[in-house]
């Protein structure tokens, strides 16, 4: 199974893998969601959505949909 | 006069950008709009060194040059265009000193549109906090570019800003990256097919609708023989162009930029334990609504008892100090009672618009938008959704055009469409003067009464009507689009008081101004409406009434003369044309010509029977007391009863009257067909639930 930004626990940190989708909005993108960024969970709303990460030192908030289309290694 | 500097202020959303303009500009600015469309436009002018004077253009803020929204694409508009009048001489990137990084993407795509540009960091105060320290000169060299290290809470830096403008002409203009060269085949016949223009402003132009739909087309024609690419191509390059750009950026500031972890402090991580923990998150953002309201109705009253006062007293000193006529009459009785409608707003506007721009300052709204998303999903809106639903407690306009951050178009569109059943302080002064004449003036517990407890409630009935429909729309509409979200959390600040007041001080004026105008003219129509009549009945009132009722005291006469002229005026006509249509619901006539009026804009209310009750008394009395003191001529009791003035209350809570918010939706719906069926709706709405209301408390 694919582990993406949506199996993140809260706390933990990921390298993204590929992008590979073009769903993925550009503006994740230029917020800095880039193969190879660190990104890390900090905090979700009630049922795990929308999600509040730290990527590329950037805090932004993703719902789960786009965060599950997201592949990621875990370190 | 001297030419004029142009200077266009770009950057991304929560860089201090507009902190940045208001220091450059002070007071010396001016709000409008971008021609032809509703984006806001902010433009002042800056005093340079040696008395030249540069003009400040405050671009919309955005994260990159792909636009998105109809913001963002201003900007390009703007700066692709050499012979548009805001196109600049010198474009100044603000970015900010902790999300340079990302601040950088934009930087690096305005300098490929070979414009003098200059970068501002923002926020140097914070670099020690968080042990971050720059290599200015390094930066400026990689960068090929002038660095001006501005702190706009601190007030520093900005004269080397000024300075760096004032030396436009020799700043680079060269790009500091080539971007495009993931896919040199295609790139090379591009310029093949336009050798004399700019690839990258030709790559702009393609894409630009790649994430954004354009209203109207303006492209440069693309020859024939010249192979389109597919939109999902074309996305594959903007995701490698923006890869690229961030490779050259993490290589400029692995030298540059060098950040101390340690010495950095987690205020942030700290407060957002807090802020958007699942219960505490919500109870903090609860707490925070309650205080508004309280704000508003509560401590706004004061200011608002003595505006009324005051205006009372103006217009009756005016009366005794002027002899008397025509003309005299029509200030005092059309021109006062109408201004002092609009005057009576500014303490409710300006104290909802405190509130609002200190929550988007602090970074707090973000908060309030990611703790509310998956709710307001449920209905069919967006967390995004939440900014204008709370800022349409102060007005629908700007609120409507909040809603231009949501990304999905069938969650903005639900939101439009119900953000006007939210309690905008228009609707207030209405609900504030039935309220004190229909609710008992009685304490609950200690600090609630009754009055203010049913304020409240007619704030949840205005929040309920929003969410419930866009529940039931979000079930009509078959509208097929995104569902994709993403908001930045900034980092939380401490509000700067002239960025706020500045804002409160906009607001309360575009307010005043705009529908100041539209009450002004109807109270002076009214006016005139009310003192002539079109039969001997009017004219001939004074001996009528004295023939019929011989043995009443001069007051009385004078009283029982004024009413039957007003019954027999114009306006009188027009009221008793539809009182058969307002009776079901407990209003009489002049209530009736209130409701007329306030299709126009709803605070015409308070003014129109202030006008139409002031027409021929002669006694200082404040508006309210002239309410209070109307009975039915038939049954004798009180026009504003506990019954009516429900009925009433709710009327004002679900009808749609103001025809500038019907002609925004327009705007941004770009159809006829939505602004007429929330028209439609909402009134028939309102016309059935008063009625019910009546019906059932009469």
């Amino acid at each position: 199974m694919k582990v993406t930004i949506a199996n993140l626990k809260k706390g933990q940190r990921a390298l993204i893998k590929e992008i590979t989708s073009d769903t993925i909005p550009l503006k994740l993108l230029e917020m800095g969601c880039l193969p190879g960024n660190e990104v890390q969970l900090l905090q979700t709303a009630p049922f795990q959505c929308p999600m509040y990460l730290t990527i590329n030192g950037s805090h932004l908030a993703i719902r789960k949909e786009i965060a599950s289309q997201i592949e990621i290694e875990i370190i | 006069m001297a030419k004029q500097i142009k200077v266009s202020l770009i950057g991304n959303p929560n860089t201090g950008k507009t902190s940045v303009f208001n220091l450059l500009t002070g007071l010396n600015q001016q709000v409008g709009n971008y021609p032809g469309i509703t984006v806001e436009k902010k433009e002042g002018v800056c005093k340079l060194p040696r008395g030249v004077k540069a003009h400040i253009l405050d671009l919309p803020g955005t994260y990159s040059l792909n636009a998105s929204s109809l913001d963002e694409n201003v900007v390009i508009e703007i700066l692709l265009n050499k012979k548009d009048k805001d196109f600049p001489d010198v474009a100044v990137v603000v970015s900010d000193v902790e999300n340079l990084k990302r601040n950088l993407l934009l930087f690096t795509q305005i300098k490929d549109l070979e414009i003098p540009t200059i970068l501002v960091i923002n926020m140097a105060d914070r670099m020690s906090r968080k042990g971050i320290s720059l290599d200015i000169p390094l930066l400026e060299k990689e960068l090929n570019t002038k660095i001006a290290l501005v702190s706009a809470r601190k007030n520093e830096g900005i004269d080397e800003l000024k300075k760096l403008i004032l030396s436009y002409a020799s700043i680079p203009a060269k790009p500091c990256v080539d971007a495009l060269t993931f896919a040199p085949e295609y790139f090379d016949r591009l310029k093949k097919a336009f050798p004399n223009q700019s690839i990258y402003k030709l790559w702009l132009v393609i894409t630009q609708d790649v994430n954004f739909r354009k209203i109207d087309k303006k492209k440069p024609a693309v020859p024939p023989d010249f192979e389109i690419k597919s939109e999902s191509e074309l996305k594959r390059f903007q995701q490698k162009e923006t890869i690229k750009r961030y490779q050259f950026i993490n290589q400029v500031l692995k030298k540059g930029l060098i950040i101390d972890e340690k010495a950095a402090t987690g205020l942030r991580a700290r407060l957002d334990r807090v802020l958007t923990h699942k219960f505490w998150g919500y109870f903090i953002f609860f707490a925070i609504l309650l205080l508004i309201f309280q704000a508003i109705y509560d401590w706004s009253s004061y200011p608002m008892d003595l505006i009324d006062e005051a205006f009372a007293w103006l217009s009756e000193t005016t009366k005794s100090v002027l002899p008397s006529g025509p003309f005299v009459d029509l200030i005092t009785e059309g021109i006062i009672p109408g201004l002092g409608g609009i005057v009576i707003f500014i303490p409710q506007i300006a104290f909802l618009f405190l509130f609002i721009s200190i929550l988007e300052e602090s970074g707090y709204m973000s908060r309030v938008v990611f703790l509310m998303d998956r709710v307001m999903r449920k209905f069919g809106l967006s967390g995004k959704s939440v900014v204008p639903l709370v800022s349409g407690t102060a007005c629908a306009i700007p609120a409507v055009m909040a809603t231009r951050n949501i990304e999905s178009w069938k969650e903005r569109l639900i939101t439009i469409l119900v953000v006007p059943f939210t309690t905008c302080s228009a609707r207030l002064p209405v609900y504030l003067i039935i309220i004190t004449l229909v609710i008992p003036d009685e304490k609950v517990g200690w600090i609630f009464s009754y009055q203010s407890l049913t304020l409240m409630l007619l704030y949840f009935i205005g929040f309920g009507a929003a969410v419930g429909s866009a529940w039931i729309l979000n079930k009509i509409l078959k509208i097929k689009s995104n569902n994709y979200f993403v908001i930045e959390m900034p980092g939380y600040k401490m509000p700067m008081f002239k960025n706020v007041a500045i804002n409160v001080i906009e607001k309360t004026k575009a307010f005043v101004f705009g529908a100041g105008k539209i009450i002004l003219a109807i109270s002076i129509i009214l006016w005139v409406l009310a003192s002539f009549g079109p039969n001997e009945n009017f004219s001939n009132a004074e001996e009528i009434v004295t023939s019929e009722y011989v043995d009443l005291s001069q007051e009385e006469l004078d009283q029982k003369i004024a009413s039957y002229k007003l019954e027999y005026s114009f306006i009188g006509y027009a009221g008793k044309a539809i009182e058969p249509i307002v009776a079901p619901l407990g209003y009489d006539w002049k209530i009736g010509i209130g409701i007329i009026s306030s299709f126009a804009a709803r605070e015409v209310f308070v003014g129109t029977l202030a006008t139409i009750y002031s027409v021929g008394s002669d006694e200082e009395e404040t508006i309210k007391n002239r309410m209070a003191s109307e009975v039915h001529p038939v049954t004798g009791n009180p026009i504003f009863n506990l019954a009516s003035g429900i009925s009433l209350l709710l009327f004002y809570a679900f009808a749609m009257q103001c025809m500038s918010t019907l002609a925004i939706v327009k705007r941004e719906t770009n159809s006829w067909k939505w602004p007429m069926m929330q028209l439609i709706f909402m009134s028939v709405l309102a016309y059935v639930i008063a009625l019910v209301a009546y019906q059932i408390l009469k």
